[in-house]
């Protein structure tokens, strides 16, 4: 019988790096010391599950979710839609995806949050969804404004989505963000920065996809998410060394 | 020329940044009017079994300041060490919970019930523990740790034995403070750095 496996080990240079002086914050964020390297163990490869009577019919439409469908908020209309799959390629069904943004003018619904672009009155910015059984998930919201931020003299971060991914085993956990294809602030962003390697970067780079745009009503974007993947053999029980 | 490998590469992280809040505990940044409910506010449901516990601590950056923004994600094995969704577990057990850093004094607790000791590689137990996730503005890919008691036996765990230097082991083991009540706080640089792992 074949095993669902360990978790293939994580490959940090895939990743930003996790100490970077340009995105000031990191510097006293970072682990100094390296990390102690594992195989996964049950407690990495089970994760928690989310049924489907859980989420509401609006909570993937951030257009209406605030408002309840009572009216929508301001911005331009978007379908940001993708597929969850795994690092062999595999769907990951039936899992949690969950978006959080600003509003049109670049404004998070958050008391921190003190830009003086105003809130919309219709619009919260979150939204979630699970994946259907082939691992596609689809979100209805507004392109979310760029804004400024405290970090070196004049910061701004490019128009983007925030977004957590489950997958089904705890050690699969990911928080990422959605760029906008075009944007010329991703390449001044010293978030986007900490990805050294460009095309991985790229990676968050959504493209317009006017193949699912829908003519007079919203334009679409598409993100597909990969996960760490399981490796499956026919050895795995085998002690290591026989 | 070999033949071509399909395989894909896992999409980078990027910080969870400072409204995190408003993704994965909307209720917690005042956005309650959207969901009938948030996932993962509560570790455990009425009458679970176990011991009730309370773990409270603080994540302070490297110049000692309790971070008043993290979120912590926290997965676990019920009682008798069996983990959510495995044969013979405790439907009233979760075992997955999200809490955050109070925005004013910094501090966090998990309610929870202490875990049993689940199985470790090569048919070797693993002491009771905690899985932790911690994410916050500044952290580029979340961090991973782990909780145990000082009040376990600790001597075989498969993953705190290998801890080279065995002063860095308490870092990932919960002080009892009182009845049912640990104190655990984690330190992302400098001084008594915690643990992270890479698993
Ligand atoms: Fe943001």
């Amino acid at each position: 019988m074949i095993d669902p496996g360990r978790l293939v080990p994580r490959d940090r240079t895939a990743h930003p790096v996790p100490r970077d002086p340009e995105y000031k914050t990191t510097v006293a964020r970072s682990p100094n010391l390296p990390l102690l390297s594992m195989e996964s163990t049950t407690t990495e490869e089970t994760g928690p599950r989310f049924g489907h009577g859980l989420i509401g019919a609006l909570d993937n439409n951030l257009i209406l979710n605030w408002t309840k469908g009572a009216a929508p908020a301001v911005g331009e209309r978007i379908l940001m839609h993708g597929r969850v799959m795994d690092e062999f390629g595999r769907p990951v069904p039936n899992t949690l995806v969950e978006i959080w943004q600003a509003n049109a003018g670049g404004r998070y619904r958050h008391v921190k949050d003190t830009y003086f672009a105003p809130l919309d009155p219709n619009f919260g910015g979150c939204g979630r969804t699970l994946t259907d059984e082939n691992g596609y998930y689809e979100f209805l919201t507004i392109r979310p404004g760029a804004y400024p931020w405290p970090n070196r003299g004049n910061d701004w971060r490019p128009m983007h989505i925030h977004i957590s991914v489950f997958g089904h085993s705890f050690g699969q956990r990911l928080i990422t963000q959605m760029y906008f294809e075009g944007d010329p602030l991703i390449d001044r962003c010293p978030i986007a920065s900490t990805i050294k390697d460009r095309s991985q970067l790229d990676r968050l780079v959504a493209p317009l996809d006017m193949a699912r745009a829908r003519p007079l009503d919203y334009l679409a974007y598409k993100f597909d998410i990969v996960l760490r993947g399981r490796r499956q053999t026919m050895f795995e029980n085998k002690p290591a060394g026989m | 020329m070999t033949q071509t490998l399909e395989n894909l590469r896992e999409t980078p992280s990027q910080t969870g940044g400072p409204y995190v809040h408003i993704g994965c505990i909307p209720s917690f940044a005042g956005l309650s009017q959207i969901y009938p409910e948030d996932l993962g506010l509560k570790a455990i449901g009425d009458g679970a079994k176990g011991e009730r516990i309370a773990i409270t601590g603080s994540v302070f950056d490297g110049t000692g300041w309790a971070m008043r923004d993290a979120m912590l994600e926290s997965w676990q094995a019920d009682a008798k060490g069996n983990y959510p969704g495995e044969k013979g577990a405790d439907p009233k057990v979760n075992g997955f919970c999200r809490f955050a850093a109070d925005g004013k004094t910094g501090e966090f607790t998990l309610h929870t019930v202490k875990p049993g000791a689940v199985p470790g590689p090569g048919g070797s137990m693993q002491a009771p523990h905690i899985a932790l996730w911690i994410v916050a503005r500044g952290i580029n890919i979340g961090l991973q740790t782990r909780i145990y008691f000082e009040d376990e036996d600790n001597s075989a765990d498969p993953l705190l034995s290998r801890i080279e230097q065995r002063n860095r082991v308490d870092t990932l083991i919960a002080k009892k403070t009182g009845d049912g009540q640990y104190r655990f706080d984690i330190r992302l640089q400098g001084d008594g750095e915690t643990v992270f792992l890479d698993m």
